[in-house]
């Protein structure tokens, strides 16, 4: 009689102990009392978005799955007196848990791969805002294309002191992009305006990760990457670096300056150019 | 029906010391030595861990003890960031394959295998007492590398080049990751020696009886997993190798023509990508690798422990075969963000849920397992229950993760950490220590201490959800992973995030120091645990059925004969609520032992 006893308190201190669970996961989780960034980007809503729905379904299952378990256990401690039940398969129980959470992946399937295609998959607008963002250890710089709108050809075997991203001069491209040293400048870029970001790296792999943007692309050395995206806010947002990248990854922050778009162009028209610098 | 002989023991005895307990060629003895190596190495990268808590709770703080004790790695008391991202890297390579795969596999596989089938030994004796030592070599070198200048390897147990190719760009890309890459190796032939074993010795050498729709969930997930250590460890082989010639003769597989600091780095047109694809072609079918034996063992206990039959066995080995084969199309799902072609996350995105199909339907097959049953408590039964608590809190998260969009917040963040610790760490330990307490009796013929063990269990559970659910938190508010301190940015509250961190910090401490009671537990019942008898938790399996431990060749003279699966607990009308499998179902009359069973082959056995 006393293992029976101990048996059903065991079995409820652990079912007590998955019902705290849940009560702490859903007092915290839905209390958001710490969340993601505030958003300020407009795919970013719909990211958002898949991420509360995601949340909200997994959640219900979580709760539920717990709460069962917690329930089984509490409800069928072990006794001396009792035996179990002998059942071994049942048709229809296993096809409603292999049919049901088929239904609710194919579901989020769907829905995420709608989205990506929209993010990823879709060709930025004509028009976008166009700029190159490098990441060397542990710093980040920029270029512009400038008024043609064409980023001259680049090749690391060209880096100098003077020429950190191995620009060539003699292309025509060249002469009007505007590019910055490591650490120069912060990244200035048009609000309500699609920007494409094209991601290059002089050294290992680092990750451009601008968490209120709901954006993170690698940048991979020998490849160019792509992400594009239209802010919504102004101001500045930090940026940091996601893929361990060294010593410094800890530390290797950037800094994006949102404002209208007169007042980019206004600060580009200041800045000098390929051809003011490197003669 | 033919007569059972009593096969000749097919190699001798041992009677010395070294050949009986050192190079020993017993499959028993060798999973115990597998196991007591992936614990001494949990242990190591369990301090690891430990030292990377200090950092993250209490980073810029100064702690001149330990500077004292390790007066390289930690100037004037504060943790350097080379040696802070080498904890990361060695942490995460020693738990994921020389804990948990080593433990999970080269203990567990290794002991029950020819056990719970009826067989002498493993297929190939000599090969499995290599292969332990090859282990042990692999061990013993990555461990070496602490000794090294410039440190252990430090860009993450995924090494991902050029960061590892380069010796330039970081400090443990000098000889510390040529040495992580040797005991990468040399475990990677140890594994593809042990799964050659597993798979002969399963598919040759059940006994009479043992079909494959009575093989105990056990050895269908050490089968399925033999065969995914099989396919999927030879690529990094491959990839190994040629992140060696990168390093060391100047090819450029990975590493393209970079700039480092201000120093041209003569490679030419090396594709960092690639590298990506051929870890991941092993690194996912890894977990995998890792819970399948975890589900196997969960589903043994559960069904023990619960004295009743696992619901659903064909669908539970169905799902095994399908997470098997799934796993081998889900690996660009940790790329969605590498500069992967997108249309190749949208396919990889539809593998990877689709994944949690089986998974899900494993979890309600054990939940049904529970429904009506009878439920003892034992140590081991609590582990398992926690291992299915933990994976689904874990396998949940899975669904953000492997969502591409979603992924783009969360990837590289502390909800990837928070996500894989829950389900292939905390999970698999789970079942490892499941395993422990279920089968001690039968590894050492004594039983482990059950109040101890069981403080041990509930400081781990509340420990480890203490631990890892608040990574979750971090992760929503951005926080990325393997950052040295989190001082340089204002995008997360800096408060809160501190306090999530020292709070994890604490409840590490806690729990690691409640893994001692595991220990002492161990080793005390070893030499001075109550003895055991053959089938202490009355469970059905063959391995019950011999003495406790099992003595060289486990049967004696005769093999055992199997008449049925091997959860026929609480079948209605028998005398006890277990019917070994090795009991005829029609009784015979006493003094036939095994023979002239083949009448009993009645209609109501179940499988």
């Amino acid at each position: 009689m006393r293992g029976r006893l101990t048996g059903r308190i065991e079995g409820l201190l652990l079912g007590l102990a998955l019902v705290a669970l849940v009560v702490i996961a859903v007092v915290t989780v839905g209390g958001r009392f710490w969340w993601l960034p505030p958003l300020a980007s407009q795919h970013g809503k719909e990211i958002d978005t898949l991420f509360t729905v995601t949340l909200i379904v997994t959640g219900i299952v979580f709760v539920l799955v717990q709460s069962l378990l917690a329930f089984l256990i509490f409800k069928f401690a072990g006794s001396e007196k009792r035996r179990a039940i002998h059942f071994t398969e049942n048709r229809t129980l296993e096809l409603v848990w292999t049919i049901v959470p088929a239904v609710i992946l194919t579901m989020l399937i769907f829905f995420g791969g709608r989205l990506w295609s929209r993010i990823q998959l879709s060709e930025p607008p004509e028009d976008a805002f166009e700029v190159e963002v490098w990441g060397e250890q542990f710093r980040w710089t920029f270029r512009y294309p400038g008024k043609d709108g064409k980023f001259g050809r680049t090749d690391l075997k060209l880096v100098s002191v003077e020429n950190p991203l191995g620009i060539d001069k003699n292309d025509p491209a060249s002469k009007d992009d505007i590019f910055f040293f490591a650490g120069e400048e912060n990244l200035h870029i048009p609000v309500n305006k699609p920007v494409v970001v094209y991601l290059r790296s002089k050294d290992v792999i680092h990750s451009f990760y601008v968490p209120h943007f709901r954006v993170k692309q690698d940048a991979v050395p020998g490849m160019v990457t792509r992400t594009w995206f239209i802010p919504t806010k102004k101001g500045e947002f930090e940026f940091a670096c996601a893929e361990l990248c060294g010593l410094g990854h800890y530390m290797m922050r950037g800094v994006i300056v949102v404002e209208e778009e007169e007042k980019v162009n206004q600060w580009l028209s200041e800045q000098l150019t390929v051809g003011d610098v490197l003669p | 029906m033919e007569h059972v002989r009593a096969e000749t023991v097919h190699h001798h005895e041992p009677k010395s010391f070294w050949t009986k307990y050192i190079f020993s060629q017993d499959h028993k003895i060798i999973g115990i030595q597998y196991l007591i190596t992936a614990f001494a190495m949990g242990f190591i990268g369990m301090v690891l861990s430990w030292l990377m808590r200090l950092q993250l709770g209490w980073s810029g703080k100064q702690f001149p003890w330990l500077g004292k004790l390790l007066p390289q790695a930690v100037e004037g008391g504060v943790l350097k960031p080379e040696f802070y991202i080498a904890l990361v890297t060695i942490h995460g390579t020693i738990m994921v394959f020389f804990l948990l795969t080593a433990g999970l596999i080269g203990g567990f596989a290794n002991f029950l295998v020819p056990l719970q089938i009826g067989a002498r030994d493993m297929a190939f004796p000599f090969l499995n007492m290599l292969s332990y030592w090859v282990f042990l070599l692999s061990c013993v070198v990555l461990i070496a590398s602490f000794l090294v200048p410039g440190g252990p390897a430090g860009a993450g147990w995924t090494m991902y080049p050029p960061l590892s190719s380069v010796e330039e760009t970081l400090p443990g890309s000098g000889i510390g990751t040529t040495i992580w890459l040797i005991s990468m190796a040399l475990f990677i032939v140890s594994t593809t020696m042990g799964s050659l074993n597993y798979i002969t010795t399963i598919l040759n050498l059940r006994t009479k009886g043992m079909t494959m729709g009575r093989l105990p969930l056990t050895v269908w997930a050490f089968l399925v997993t033999s065969i995914l250590g099989l396919f999927s460890f030879p690529p990094l082989f491959a990839a190994a190798v040629m992140l060696l010639l990168d390093r060391h003769l100047g090819t450029s597989f990975f590493t393209p023509y970079m700039i480092v600091a201000d120093k041209p780095i003569p490679h030419e047109g090396g594709l960092p990508l690639l590298w990506q694809h051929l870890f991941w072609f092993l690194g996912h079918p890894e977990v995998y690798i890792v819970i399948l034996p975890a589900m196997g063992i969960v589903s043994e206990v559960i069904s023990t422990h619960a004295r009743k039959p696992i619901f659903g066995y064909r669908i539970m080995v169905l799902s095994i075969c399908a997470i098997g084969f799934l796993s081998f199309i889900v690996w660009g799902h940790h790329m969605f963000v590498s500069g992967m072609n997108p249309w190749l996350g949208t396919a990889f995105m539809a593998t990877t849920l689709i994944i949690a199909v089986p998974s899900a339907i494993k979890t309600f097959n054990w939940l049904a397992t529970l429904w009506g049953a009878n439920i003892r408590f034992t140590t081991a039964m609590l582990f398992a229950i926690g291992f299915v608590s933990t994976f689904v809190t874990g396998g949940l998260t899975g669904l953000f993760l492997g969502n591409p969009p979603i992924d783009i917040q969360l990837h590289d963040t502390y909800f990837v950490v928070a996500h894989f610790h829950m389900v292939m760490g905390t999970s698999a330990l789970f079942a490892l220590y499941a395993a422990v307490y279920h089968w001690f009796p039968k590894m050492f013929g004594r039983m482990m201490n059950e109040k101890l063990g069981k403080l041990h269990f509930w400081l781990t559970f509340i420990g480890a959800y203490a631990v890892f659910f608040p990574m979750h938190y971090l992760g929503f508010m951005g926080v990325p992973r393997r950052y040295y301190a989190f001082d340089q940015y204002q995008f997360f509250p800096q408060g809160a995030v501190s306090d999530i961190n020292i709070f994890i910090s604490v409840a590490t401490f806690i729990v690691g120091f409640a893994q001692l009671l595991f220990v002492i537990n161990f080793v005390w019942s070893a030499f001075k645990g109550q003895r055991a008898d053959r089938n202490p938790w009355k469970a059905n399996t063959l391995e019950w059925q011999a003495p406790s431990p099992p003595p060289h060749g486990n049967w004696g003279e005769e093999l055992p004969v199997v008449y049925r699966w091997p959860y026929d607990y609480s079948v209605p009308g028998a005398p006890e609520d277990y019917i070994p499998q090795n009991v005829p179902s029609v009784p015979v009359k006493v003094g036939s032992d095994g023979d002239d069973k083949g009448e009993a082959k009645g209609n109501d056995e179940s499988r």
